[in-house]
């Protein structure tokens, strides 16, 4: 167990990180290439005032109809995605390896609020799953994958939960914890969830178009 | 199951998507898909395929969604799957049935009304991928008849409607000669040299629509406003290869267009009411020719109505006393945000002014835009049933006069007004300003 433990904080976490990192930035150059050689009007049309008008005004909770239109989703989904990303970059464990490994510190939240925020994005891939059952104009479109994504998303978070509270085998939660953690990263730029950085690119040009050729709003 | 059934009943037979499919062998399918794909795309579609997380959302936006009872084949993300996942899934590996079906997605159940893209919580651009597939089908040669016959008429008289040169020179004096028994000294000016305006018109005005050029005239006379008229082909600025996926022909439309202009050094262009005119001369066509912005400026008749108005060229002699509603196309609305202008524009010279709900860029598209309507007879029921909730939107304005500064949305608008039995009346803006405008010239 303990072989195991060093290997998957020491080794592996040096392989997940470098993939997730160096794949993000590979995405990033690889389709700003693309916009340049093959897809012009991204770049040239790109309106800097008008792109973060339409990025503010997308991260304000029902600022557009359709967030009006669908309150529960956009309850769930608002509370996800900041928890998704609160939770476990300012969880105390977690900076306390940061400092141990590089001595960095900073902020961090009360374990209180992490638990609760866990619990948030679990209840959300739960929510989602259950979205692409029962609607069915989502289910229409929903593949194997989409599950598989929302499974990638939820393990970390369910095994360090289990780990907090110290149910089952605590070693073995931790492990499964991290390694899920590290199997989501290198994925991050590889499937789906690249939107996280992909998501702002194309709200960006979106909203340039929108703004800055159509004169028209976005929301 | 619900899939099925509302796949049986879109079975439509189209001889030019038939003649098309026959023709296609899977090596020449495959060949043609990845040349689109790898050559013609790049960023933008690599970003929406990677960041749509297929969550259903744009499904609320499309009138076609929700006039079937929220049938997941008309949303606009399973619209995409059944496109562009589909080709994309196989690289281009697949049967002459799913080019047919595609084909018949991507030319008549998407108006590239681009609604959903404001419902879309990272705002991707489905119309976009929708029109990637209509460009394979046209390089695939798989169009709808009608359609292909406006993108041959473009090809081969520079205009949508087969007008020959010298029909288009007696249409303007006819209109003129006509115009002539109000306003005396009214004239179409043609080939005038250093005008301040270019006026040009879609190919249906003067083969159907002349009234509308009468009308044009006479703003045009009564405001004072130095204008011409070309005598050449150049004359039409709408595009329908625009919407078949000929982008080649697109740009030589879009060429003469400037040219002619650019021929007669006017000061800008001014077009008539039409919406996908707006959005060839504006957004796509001088893009594909590699023009940021346009050679010359160039406004809709919306604008230049606004400006006669605020400049006090054009006055308002009486009210048009019956109440109305207002129409906004997409085309120049969420295509360039002249939705209050119109608005104002509108509020001058009618006297009761009622708003539909939702209206300026929430408005529900007329199912005629995007080409749907130019792929003609075959497909009219598909534009009627698939737009119900426009039917039930218009009525419970409860007006009885709609004004819809759009060719396109007329067309649309008319079927449906009819099927449904609103007993509403269309109007142009033109109309309406024609009626109720001061005309100091006239006897």
């Amino acid at each position: 167990m303990h072989g195991i433990y060093n290997f998957i904080t020491g080794p592996l976490a040096w392989v997940s990180w470098s993939i997730f990192i160096l794949g993000i930035l590979y995405r990033l150059a690889n389709i700003t290439l693309s916009a340049k050689k093959r897809d012009g009007v991204v770049l040239n049309y790109f309106n800097l005032k008008y792109a973060l008008r339409s990025i503010l005004h997308w991260m304000i909770p029902f600022g557009s109809v359709n967030m009006r239109k669908h309150p529960i989703m956009t309850i769930v989904s608002f509370s996800f995605h900041i928890s998704l990303l609160v939770a476990p970059i300012f969880l105390l464990a977690h900076v306390i390896l940061w400092e141990e490994f590089f001595g960095i510190s900073f902020w961090t939240i009360p374990d209180k609020v992490a638990d609760i925020m866990t619990v948030v994005v679990i209840a959300g891939c739960l929510f989602f799953a259950v979205r692409r059952i029962i609607i069915k104009e989502v289910k229409f479109v929903t593949s194997p994958s989409d599950y598989l994504l929302l499974v990638l998303v939820a393990s970390p978070f369910v095994f360090g939960f289990l780990a907090y509270h110290q149910w089952f085998d605590y070693q073995l939660m931790l492990i499964l914890h991290i390694l899920s953690g590290e199997i989501l990263l290198a994925l991050i730029p590889f499937t789906r969830l690249v939107h996280m950085v992909f998501a702002p690119l194309v709200r960006a040009y979106t909203g340039s178009e929108f703004g800055g050729v159509r004169h028209a709003r976005d929301w | 199951m619900n899939k099925e059934t509302s796949n049986k009943s879109r079975e439509i037979v189209d001889e030019g998507l038939i003649a098309g499919v026959r023709k296609l062998t899977p090596a020449r399918i495959e060949k043609v898909i990845n040349q689109v794909l790898k050559k013609e795309t790049g960023a933008r579609l690599e970003a929406y395929i990677n960041t749509c997380v297929h969550c259903g959302l744009c499904s609320e936006a499309c009138h076609y969604f929700l006039s079937h009872d929220r049938d997941p084949v008309y949303s606009p993300v399973g619209k995409v799957k059944q496109t562009i996942w589909e080709i994309l899934k196989h690289k281009g590996k697949v049967s002459t049935g799913t080019i047919l079906k595609a084909a018949r997605i991507a030319y008549t159940e998407c108006n590239l009304c681009k609604r959903c893209s404001m419902y879309c919580p990272f705002g991707i651009d489905i119309a976009y991928m929708i029109s990637i597939m209509r460009r394979i089908c046209h390089r695939l040669g798989v169009t709808p008849q009608y359609i292909q016959d406006t993108a041959h008429s473009h090809s081969a008289t520079m205009n949508q409607m087969w007008v020959k040169d010298d029909e288009w020179i007696d249409s303007l004096q006819w209109q003129e000669d006509e115009a002539r028994d109000e306003i005396p000294n009214l004239r179409i000016p043609l080939e005038k040299e250093g005008a301040d305006v270019l006026y040009s018109v879609i190919g249906p005005e003067p083969k159907f629509r002349t009234q509308l050029i009468y009308q044009a005239a006479v703003i045009m006379n009564e405001a004072g406003v130095d204008w011409t008229m070309p005598a050449t082909p150049g004359w039409d600025n709408s595009d329908m290869a625009m919407f078949t996926g000929d982008y080649e022909l697109m740009g030589r439309l879009k060429r003469l267009h400037f040219e002619t202009a650019m021929r007669l050094k006017v000061k800008r262009i001014v077009m008539g009411e039409c919406g996908h005119a707006y959005r060839s001369v504006y957004d796509t066509g001088n893009r594909w020719l590699g023009w940021k912005d346009m050679p010359i400026p160039i406004i809709h008749a919306v604008q230049f109505y606004w400006e006669l108005l605020n400049e006090g060229k054009l006055k308002v002699a009486k009210k048009f006393e019956e109440p109305v509603t207002f129409h906004d196309p997409c085309n120049i609305v969420r295509g360039m945000g002249l939705h209050e202008k119109a608005r104002e524009v509108v509020k001058a010279f009618c006297k009761d002014f009622v708003e539909m709900y939702p209206n300026r860029e929430h408005n529900y598209c007329c199912c005629a835009g995007g080409g749907v309507i130019n792929c003609g007879p075959p497909f009219k029921m598909t534009r009627i049933t698939g737009n119900r909730i426009k039917a039930e939107q218009l009525k419970a304005t409860g007006v009885k006069v709609v004004i819809a500064p759009c060719h396109n949305c007329h067309g649309g608008l008319d079927d449906i007004i009819h099927h449904y039995g609103l007993g509403m009346e269309l109007k142009f803006l033109g109309d309406i300003i024609y009626e109720c405008m001061e005309k100091p010239n006239a006897v």
